[in-house]
């Protein structure tokens, strides 16, 4: 069992990860930017490490601070959290040759699923359902152009070294794929380091649906259900649920034994989650990336199983097993995350400020991972999330009355938040009835 | 004359237009970067701009200074 770990991340998820290692006993050590060091996640710590200014650049994801910060505190293993350096397999080669644990899938099970190109090639030889698109990386648009017309309008372009839905557009002909074609590559340059697109073929109607798989010590690749995450703006989650309320039986059946066999396909260990798209229409399913990390959306998972998923990390990455009965695991009710985002709800714009008010909703089946409190700054550094509002009921109908009343009584001051969004998604009649797609939140806005 | 000011607190990430450059409306500026979301600046009419207040990496607060076009 691990005695000590320095969770290498901040806001919400350092937070969340701090409370699991003090249930456990373990000592925790945080480590902040100049800008974060009046969050709570950095004195609920046992010991904590300022590691440099704001940018990300020279903080979160300055490896040689982080790895310092382990050594000066004697923190004998780094749990990465989600984003940051969370996928960066250069920097879990280095915790692992620094001497500590890594709390994580393999390095080599990071790279692979790093890239995308890659992560499909490798998917598609194991059995597991691609969409059309691109095996190698499209160097310039010519290219592009000449493969678009191998996989057929309309297409994604995508980052290769890409996440998190950044960099990604779509065209639908092949004047928007030239027209958009140097932006993503300027973009994945900016956001990856990595100019390298891959196109696929667009779903014209899907939902983004994922499974949460758990990869044990002893090789076995456990599924712990699937989330829907197609309420989406910008290419990215706003709110999730599980079960998805678009998926049969049947249907699920196939992804759960397609996310086993994608896990295997990279001995994956510890918690990951292998992102698809499912064609509403054909009710077909195709892997989109396997995310070799912690997800954001993980809390629903949690409250359906009451199993604690970075508990579960915990054990694997200290050589044990996991902590719950053998499977099949047994999911109870209907679980929806809602996230709060430091945007206006209209446009969704960034709002960046002081918070004046903080003011958390409570009541049965309620939880909330946040990452800020009143007098806290949020800054333009990092991205907009404030805090995870997770809701569960017996059935996904109490669930969403649950979550109403909870959005209601949720009161942020400072700053522009999405809580309108959510309460007009959450009265929608499309989100209601539980037939929407990753198009919902653009028809809620047109 | 026109001060085209930040609407918001935020990252300075692309300086595009330069001092002396005659600008149509819509012409991008500078383009800003808040919380991972790229946020162009645009100008709102014709004209030449006669200073640039901000350089690539600055953080401006709401209300600063980003460009005067005359």
């Amino acid at each position: 069992m691990l005695e000590s770990v320095l969770v290498a991340n901040r806001g919400e998820i350092a937070r969340r990860i701090i409370g699991t290692l003090r249930r456990m006993g373990i000592r925790a050590v945080a480590v902040y930017s100049d800008a974060d060091s009046g969050l709570p996640y950095v004195r609920e710590a046992d010991e904590a490490v300022a590691i440099g200014a704001p940018p990300a650049l020279s903080s979160y994801l300055d490896a040689r601070a982080v790895l310092a910060a382990a050594r000066q505190t004697g923190a004998e293993a780094v749990h990465p959290g989600y984003g940051f350096l969370a996928e960066h397999a250069e920097f879990a080669v280095a915790v692992v040759e620094a001497g500590l644990t890594w709390v994580g899938p393999p390095p080599a099970a990071i790279a692979q699923m790093g890239n995308k190109i890659n992560a499909r090639n490798l998917m598609e030889q194991a059995g597991v359902p691609v969409a059309a698109g691109t095996r190698e990386p499209v160097e310039d648009v010519a290219a592009a152009v000449a493969e678009a017309g191998r996989i057929g309008y309309p297409v994604m372009i995508k980052a290769a070294a890409g996440g998190g839905g950044i960099g990604m557009s779509a065209a639908a002909n092949e004047a928007e794929l030239r027209a958009g074609f140097a932006t993503a590559r300027s973009r994945a340059e900016r956001f990856f380091g990595n100019p390298a697109i891959l196109l696929e073929r667009c779903i014209e109607q899907a939902r983004h649906v994922e499974v949460q798989i758990l990869g044990l010590n002893d090789g076995r690749v456990l599924t712990l259900g699937e989330r829907d995450c197609s309420v989406q703006r910008r290419h990215q989650k706003v709110a999730e649920e599980t079960p998805s309320p678009g998926v049969t039986p049947d249907l699920r059946a196939r992804m759960l034994a397609a996310a086993v066999r994608a896990g295997e396909a990279v001995g994956y260990r510890g918690a990951g989650t292998v992102e698809c798209l499912v064609d509403v229409v054909s009710q077909d399913f195709v892997f989109l990336e396997m995310n070799a990390r912690i997800q954001v959306e993980h809390p629903i998972t949690e409250m359906v199983t009451g199993i604690d998923l970075v508990e579960q990390q915990l054990l694997i990455a200290g050589g044990g097993d996991v902590s719950f009965p053998p499977p099949p695991v047994r999911s109870t009710g209907h679980a929806v995350e809602l996230r709060i985002y430091a945007e206006d709800p209209v446009r969704f714009l960034p709002s960046p400020g002081v918070i004046t008010e903080w003011a958390e909703p409570s009541g049965p089946g309620v939880r909330v991972d946040a990452g800020y409190t009143a007098g806290n700054e949020v800054t333009p550094f990092y991205d907009p999330l404030l805090a995870k509002l997770c809701v569960h009921g017996a059935d996904r109908a109490e669930a969403l009355r649950r979550a109403r009343a909870a959005v209601a009584g949720f009161r942020i001051g400072g700053l522009k938040t999405n809580l309108a969004f959510h309460a007009e998604l959450l009265d929608s009649d499309e989100f209601a009835s539980g037939r929407y797609d990753t198009s919902v939140v653009a028809r809620l806005r047109s | 004359m026109t001060e085209v000011r930040a609407e918001m607190v935020a990252n300075v990430w692309q300086v595009v237009a330069s001092e002396g450059d005659s600008v149509a409306d819509g012409d991008t500026l500078v383009i800003l970067e808040s919380m991972k979301m790229e946020i162009p600046v645009l100008a709102e009419g014709p004209g030449t701009v006669t200073k640039l207040a901000v350089a690539e990496g600055d953080v401006v607060q709401e209300g600063d200074l980003i460009a005067v076009i005359e």
